[in-house]
């Protein structure tokens, strides 16, 4: 615990004096939602049906403009050979490092999404869907894009090959985010999809931190 | 048997085997000085001894029990400096410093550390703005934070730890090693010759790893 506390605190710490990296995500995610309707025109009634999908597609691709770099400074200057042979495990590493991420990333998409909701005229039950399967969803797209960020460490051209490894996977997450969303514009119980979104979480917990640290072994070697 | 020893070790990099059958013995209170060409090996083998590469063949033993059958009492027993300086340039140096320390559950005292390579005065300046040599100096500290403590590591593997130093820097290094050694700890530093060697001489044995590989 102490271990995951210090490496979450170091994380924050080296976020906060990156400082444009952190919002460079939200920055984006704002950008690019706000772009789809002078692509696709603003009639009021569509705007609804389709913003719940583009809020989530856009929000996994935000979440994938900071992953690159999760490992891959400690890889570089050495720091990932002391981190493994500290007496805090790899996957409490991982399970850290997925968490600081969340923190500063997940965290500010889940603030700027109502906004975006307001700009897509969703009504107000769906607002609540979308901040409820974003709350669920985005702690899974850093978890499982740990995976990925260890997988592609000391890889040429290692974003485009962790957006091909690790977007598939964000599909799940997608279908049930956005089929929250458009459940509640639709009037109907939207509890089946966040209940679904809280297994995956369950899941991601349990199961990705191991697998973020047997592919971090491998970079190590 | 005490100390470290290894029995026929191999190791395997890519397709390239880099080192094979090789014996070392290195007794507490004694250094090991790996000589070598560039690319004879002696970074692989460091990070063998160190648990970050599996030995492709061969044993490595600690006071005569092998290595392999406790990795986390190894980890714990092992510091290792490796080629790079693990340090993040928008934090000082004293919070680089304290983060290693506390990660390795030792005391974060700093100020001893960073007085006994001469840089207390840097404390409060991110390592974005130290020089290469200083970096380094701020990278060894973590030995003396280790020296300091009372479990401290008791396995120094040093990759070229003298790179970018100046004079004054190397004694401080070599005064570092010749107390851990005192202490009955072990040493195995790898080396193209010059004033570490000459400082050391005496409580450190030599080995040749291009000599000792078939």
């Amino acid at each position: 615990m102490i271990g995951l506390a210090l490496i979450v605190r170091r994380e924050l710490k080296l976020a906060f004096r990156g400082g444009t990296d952190a919002v460079i995500a939200v920055v984006f995610f704002v950008l690019a939602a706000v772009l789809f309707p002078f692509g696709v025109g603003t009639d009021p009634q569509m705007l609804p049906r389709i913003g719940g999908g583009i809020i989530w597609v856009v929000a996994l691709l935000a979440a994938m403009l900071s992953l690159e770099r999760m490992f891959a400074s400690d890889h570089e200057d050495g720091s990932l050979d002391l981190l493994y042979l500290s007496p805090v495990p790899l996957g409490t590493l991982a399970l850290g490092k997925a968490l600081a991420h969340w923190l500063t990333t997940g965290i500010l998409l889940l603030i700027a999404a109502p906004v975006l909701a307001l700009l897509y005229n969703l009504p107000g039950t769906a607002i609540g869907a979308l901040a409820a399967s974003m709350l669920l969803g985005t702690p899974v797209l850093s978890l499982v894009g740990g995976i990925g960020a260890a997988l592609t460490l000391g890889a040429r051209r290692g974003g485009v090959l962790l957006a091909l490894l690790i977007l598939p996977l964000y599909i799940p997450v997608l279908i049930f985010g956005a089929g929250a969303i458009d459940g509640a514009v639709a009037g109907r119980p939207i509890g089946p999809q966040l209940m679904v979104l809280g297994g995956f979480l369950l899941a991601a917990l349990a199961l990705a931190p191991w697998a973020t640290a047997a592919a971090l072994r491998q970079a190590i070697e | 048997m005490q100390g470290l020893t290894t029995h026929d070790l191999a190791c395997i990099r890519g397709e390239r085997a880099v080192f094979a059958g090789l014996n070392i013995a290195v007794n507490p209170g004694r250094a090991l000085l790996l000589s070598g060409a560039n690319g004879s090996g002696k970074s692989s083998l460091l990070r063998v001894l160190a648990g970050l590469l599996p030995a492709a063949e061969g044993r490595i033993e600690w006071e005569g029990t092998d290595i392999a059958e406790d990795p986390d009492a190894h980890r714990a027993r092992v510091a290792y400096v490796g080629h790079m300086d693990p340090l993040k340039l928008s934090m000082t140096a004293t919070e680089n410093l304290a983060f290693w320390a506390r990660l390795y559950g030792m005391e974060p005292e700093t100020e001893a550390a960073l007085h006994q390579f001469s840089i207390a005065a840097l404390g409060d300046v991110p390592a974005r703005y130290l020089s290469a040599g200083q970096k380094r100096r701020l990278n060894l500290a973590r030995l003396a934070i280790g020296q300091n403590s009372p479990a401290g590591p008791s396995l120094w593997l040093l990759d070229e730890p003298a790179t970018g130093l100046d004079p004054g820097a190397v004694s401080m290094l070599a005064n570092s090693i010749l107390a851990h050694l005192s202490s009955e700890g072990v040493a195995i530093v790898s080396t193209h010759g010059g004033r570490l060697d000459e400082l050391l001489d005496g409580h450190a044995d030599r080995f040749s790893i291009s000599a000792g590989a078939p």
